[in-house]
């Protein structure tokens, strides 16, 4: 059952090339920054893996409108729910989903962006610890953004507000990895901001979704 | 409540958004039974439907069903991009029932590779109901089953309601024009 959904989850990103979006986005980030900066190879070593996980929060907000909004409209949540499916089922078969979508992408798409910043291979590492850590909280976060403004117009600007605040300790300690890399300090709390979003995410979006039926 | 019924409303009062809709409303389904609710554009047909299904909460009563219940609505629910064969396929497969089958009894059989945002007005009405068809659930929740469907369309949805019927379902139904349900019980809303 969950595995069809989370299928079906990926086949509706991959379809109509809406998975490509944040990784071009992310991408096209990593190729202006150098321009902005100017190539001076130490000071991109030092603020590009800043930059990248700003573009990687900002990519994991583009889907926002398109992980619940549409399957509300079309009836979707209602003909799973009649089928016994929870509410936080669904949820959660769309978090997995949208994440297999969106993470390793994302790390993949990480190794040229770290080239066009010239970062040193152990920042890349750290870069790619923190994402694969990090991207599970922001793939919780848009879920819950996307559920909670599910039905109201204009809701990806207003998703766009409420996730903002609730990202910036992932940003924090993501980020803060990559300065300091011995430091096991960043890397556990990242992974509990992480796991903290990720641990609400099916409650708080199953919860959001039962509420916009009324 | 006996045990036979599939459906029972007991004094459920329904509000939406303030107003008052309808209340103390009863109606039992057993097997075979149906019920065709009437009423004005606004009258709460579709909020009665939502209440049996389980999809809204009545502000008072119980609403009780001893067994799953197929919604055909407005809801197409159906993924515009994949193939008709496909997006049925998918429920027909979380259900256990049979999509071919399905398609069959409501004249999709030739649409069946045909992608889903490629279907008309009549044609999608076709799909909801072949889902409902294929979802074996023993109760049917009919919201304007006759909206947009041609002749041949009405005759193969009263078709396949009297074999449903016949086969022990329950249907309720909620439509402005009449639909051929015999000896349907009426609701007036």
């Amino acid at each position: 059952m969950i595995g069809a959904l989370v299928l079906r989850e990926l086949r509706m990103g991959a379809g109509g090339g809406a998975m490509l979006l944040p990784l071009i986005f992310f991408l096209l980030v990593a190729t202006l920054f150098p321009f902005a900066v100017g190539p001076d190879t130490p000071l991109l070593a030092r603020t590009g893996g800043g930059a990248l996980w700003i573009a990687a929060l900002l990519a994991a907000l583009l889907p926002v409108d398109r992980l619940v909004e549409p399957d509300r409209e079309a009836g979707v949540l209602d003909q799973l729910t009649l089928r016994g499916v929870g509410e936080e089922m669904v949820a959660a078969a769309k978090l997995l989903g949208h994440w297999l979508g969106f993470g390793p992408p994302l790390m993949l798409a990480a190794v040229p962006a770290a080239i066009l910043m010239k970062l040193p291979q152990d920042v890349l590492l750290r870069l790619e610890l923190g994402l694969l850590l990090g991207t599970p909280g922001l793939a919780a976060l848009s879920l819950i953004a996307g559920a909670l403004t599910a039905g109201l117009r204009s809701g990806g600007a207003l998703a766009g507000l409420l996730v903002l605040p609730v990202a910036v300790p992932i940003l924090i300690f993501g980020a803060g990895l990559i300065e300091r890399g011995g430091d096991t300090g960043a890397v556990k709390l990242l992974a509990a901001a992480s796991l903290l979003l990720v641990a609400i995410a099916p409650f708080a979006a199953g919860a959001a979704i039962r509420a916009a039926r009324d | 409540m006996s045990g036979t019924e599939l459906l029972a409303l007991e004094r459920i009062t329904c509000v939406r958004g303030g107003r008052l809709l309808f209340e103390e409303l009863d109606l039992t389904l057993a097997p075979g039974d149906a019920a065709l609710a009437t009423g004005a554009n606004g009258a709460g047909k579709s909020s009665l439907l939502r209440l049996a299904g389980g999809l809204l909460r009545a502000a008072s009563g119980l609403v009780r069903r001893s067994g799953a219940a197929a919604l055909a609505d407005e809801g197409l629910a159906l993924d515009p991009r994949r193939t008709l064969g496909e997006a049925l396929g998918f429920w027909a497969r979380l259900d256990g029932g049979d999509a071919g089958v399905a398609m069959e009894a409501m004249g999709l059989a030739r649409l069946a590779a045909v992608p889903v945002r490629m279907l008309s007005t009549g044609q999608r009405k076709r799909a909801v109901l072949a889902r409902a068809i294929a979802s074996g659930a023993p109760l049917w929740l009919l919201d304007e089953p006759a909206n947009g469907l041609d002749g041949e369309g009405l005759e193969r949805l009263a078709a396949a309601m009297a074999a449903h019927r016949a086969a022990g379902g329950a249907i309720l139904a909620a439509s402005h024009v009449p639909i051929a349900l015999a000896d349907a019980r009426a609701v007036a809303l």
